[in-house]
């Protein structure tokens, strides 16, 4: 198990890493001088070559990526050029939006996702699954931002149970009223994905020598489900809430816009439309932290469920 | 024991990778009824895009402010939107560019994709390492977010939003096609192939890309699904193709602004996209079915 996690450890270093490169290079190969961008034409030279030297563009090139890369790992991303306000400030200031979003959404995705699955696998070829993969499938093609629009439209502007603005005012009701339309529609995505992987690995796990051995010494049929093959279908099933993470992370940006809910999706529409260049580049940061964190995540608890990923 | 019996005279010819892929798809079409409606579903989608001049009844950017925001009537099946646009004629021609950007940047990503993980397969060792590190780390960061800002850096014109989308789609190609690359290398007919002095390429292209073809294809139906879902919401936040020209995304952003009193004009082209995804998907899904049953109902 430690060596497995310093491995993976090590993978994740690598990744912030060659993320935070791509950010530095990405900001730099905009056309043009992103001072001459930000002040525009009329500006005079000195006021270019003064921020210039405020955003540390007129240092050489390998100077610019030390000191972009130290002050990333040491949490000091710049100034946004918009606010004035310390870009890690305004970051952190939406960032629990955000999560408890993406989360709630998980959740969801995960309640609804696997009992269907899992009883799709059951009923294979049956009406039930023809139903379950159908509507799973329905639910994978669907935009975040078309279902988003369409409860908006039911459940805030023909029926008004729910706001139409979802930014929350303090009490207990309020925050359900705020997330639980933009959970909903994200929530019902990321129930598809689960759904159809945990569909697929009990399928697999169904046909397995052990399923029919303890079917045949008589464990009885919910217990072998949940308990022999459940168990056994978790890794594959990890593996894709996993990497669906990230989706969901993009997926709630869209969502966002569509409830006027603050989160980091609004204030990186608001700096990609303003240029904010040093808002841009801790938003990557920012980004990249919660993906490789959540791919630790994903790899502990692959030892967590298999007692086997210990011994490799 | 007769001769004809341990050494036939004419060996039969094994049949092609696509000569199988053909029947395999042709079964698994007439088994799983729901591919042939996304295929038929695509296609009238493809007809229309093509036949726009002649199927959209106005102009998709004439604008008349004396008709603005009208519901659907006789002379606007779907309604005007706030320019007094007909917004079944924007529907038509936005299918275009979604078609358009789709296709082309899926194509570049396959072909990238596809050459990267042949190679990395192929060559295997530290190459093979680094490039799939390399491309696990472009796979976790989310590809929606890394268009987004890709767009907005290089500027929203269809090129970029193409190069975009064909950047963030390279990964799952390369992952695919690596595996059987890996697998086929071993197989004797490629020792054969060594055998007779083929070069490198050679084999590669004549030999292995047909044995992984079928594969790749039924991922490019599926990840072109994907692209133009990503097309539409590049240009829902405004980082699509410049206006006045139509696109979905950009007619669900014009729309929502009205949608307290015009809802069809955020609806309409926002079903179009579900639709289309949707007959992408249940055709990829199908096919998908017809080269590996066992991968059945995966994501």
């Amino acid at each position: 198990m430690t060596t497995f996690l310093i491995r993976r450890l090590a993978f994740a270093v690598v990744t912030l890493f060659a993320v935070l490169t791509l950010v530095f290079v990405l900001v730099r190969i905009v056309p043009g001088d992103p001072a001459q961008l930000i002040l525009g034409d009329q500006a005079s030279r000195e006021a270019i070559e003064a921020l210039r030297q405020r955003l540390g563009l007129d240092l050489p090139i390998t100077r610019q990526y030390l000191v972009f890369l130290t002050g990333a790992l040491r949490g000091d991303w710049g100034v946004s050029m918009i606010s004035g306000q310390p870009v890690i400030g305004e970051v952190l200031k939406v960032l629990p939006w955000t999560i408890e979003l993406t989360f709630v959404s998980l959740i969801i995705g995960i309640v609804l996702g696997v009992p269907a699955g899992v009883y799709a696998a059951i009923h294979r070829n049956r009406f039930v699954d023809y139903a379950v993969r159908i509507s799973s499938l329905l639910g994978l093609s669907f935009p975040p931002f078309v279902s988003a629009i369409i409860l908006l439209l039911i459940f805030a502007i023909a029926l008004p149970w729910f706001p139409v603005i979802s930014a929350r005012s303090g009490s207990a009701f309020a925050w359900y009223q705020s997330i639980t339309l933009p959970a909903i529609s994200l929530g019902l995505i990321s129930a598809a994905y689960v759904t159809r992987v945990t569909r697929s690995a009990m399928l697999e796990v169904l046909s397995e020598d052990y399923v029919r051995t303890a079917r045949a010494k008589g464990v009885p049929w919910n217990v072998v489900i949940w308990r022999h093959a459940l168990r056994n279908a978790l890794i594959p099933i990890i593996t894709v809430v996993g990497l669906y993470l990230g989706i969901l992370i993009g997926n709630s940006v869209l969502t966002e816009i569509v409830f006027s809910r603050p989160g980091l999706g609004k204030l990186l529409i608001g700096a990609l439309n303003q240029r904010d260049y040093p808002m841009l580049q801790g938003m990557m940061v920012i980004y990249t932290l919660i993906v490789v964190l959540v791919n630790l995540l994903t790899d502990l608890a692959y030892g967590f469920v298999d007692p086997r990923v210990k011994l490799k | 024991m007769s001769a004809t019996a341990t050494k036939p005279a004419v060996r039969a010819a094994a049949p092609s990778p696509f000569a199988y892929f053909a029947s395999a798809t042709l079964k698994a079409f007439n088994t799983n009824k729901t591919s042939w409606i996304g295929l038929v579903v695509f296609l009238i989608v493809v007809v229309a895009a093509i036949a726009a001049p002649v199927l959209a009844p106005y102009d998709p950017t004439d604008q008349n402010i004396l008709e603005k925001l009208r519901p659907p009537s006789m002379e606007h099946w779907l309604g005007t939107d706030s320019f007094g646009r007909d917004t079944l004629s924007r529907l038509i021609y936005g299918a275009r560019i979604s078609l358009i950007i789709g296709v082309v940047s899926t194509l570049a990503a396959m072909i990238i994709g596809t050459a990267i993980g042949m190679l990395a397969g192929w060559h295997g060792g530290r190459l093979d390492t680094v490039t799939m590190q390399a491309m696990d780390v472009l796979l976790a960061f989310p590809s929606l977010i890394l268009g987004l800002i890709l767009v907005a850096m290089l500027g929203p014109s269809m090129t970029n939003i193409i190069i975009a989308i064909a950047l963030t789609s390279i990964p799952p190609f390369a992952r695919i096609a690596r595996a059987p690359t890996i697998a086929v290398k071993e197989r004797e007919f490629v020792d054969a192939g060594r055998a007779l002095g083929y070069s490198d390429t050679r084999i590669l292209g004549v030999h292995i890309l047909p044995n992984i073809l079928p594969e790749i294809l039924v991922m490019g139906s599926l990840w072109l699904a994907n692209a133009i879902r990503t097309e539409a919401s590049l240009a829902f936040v405004g980082l699509g193709v410049k206006p006045p020209i139509a696109t979905w995304g950009g007619m669900i952003r014009e729309g929502f602004e009205n949608i307290l009193d015009s809802y069809w004009l955020a609806l309409v082209p926002g079903v179009a996209i579900l639709i289309v995804i949707f007959a992408l998907n249940l055709l990829g899904d199908g096919l998908r079915d017809a080269i590996d049953p066992k991968l059945k109902g995966e994501t």
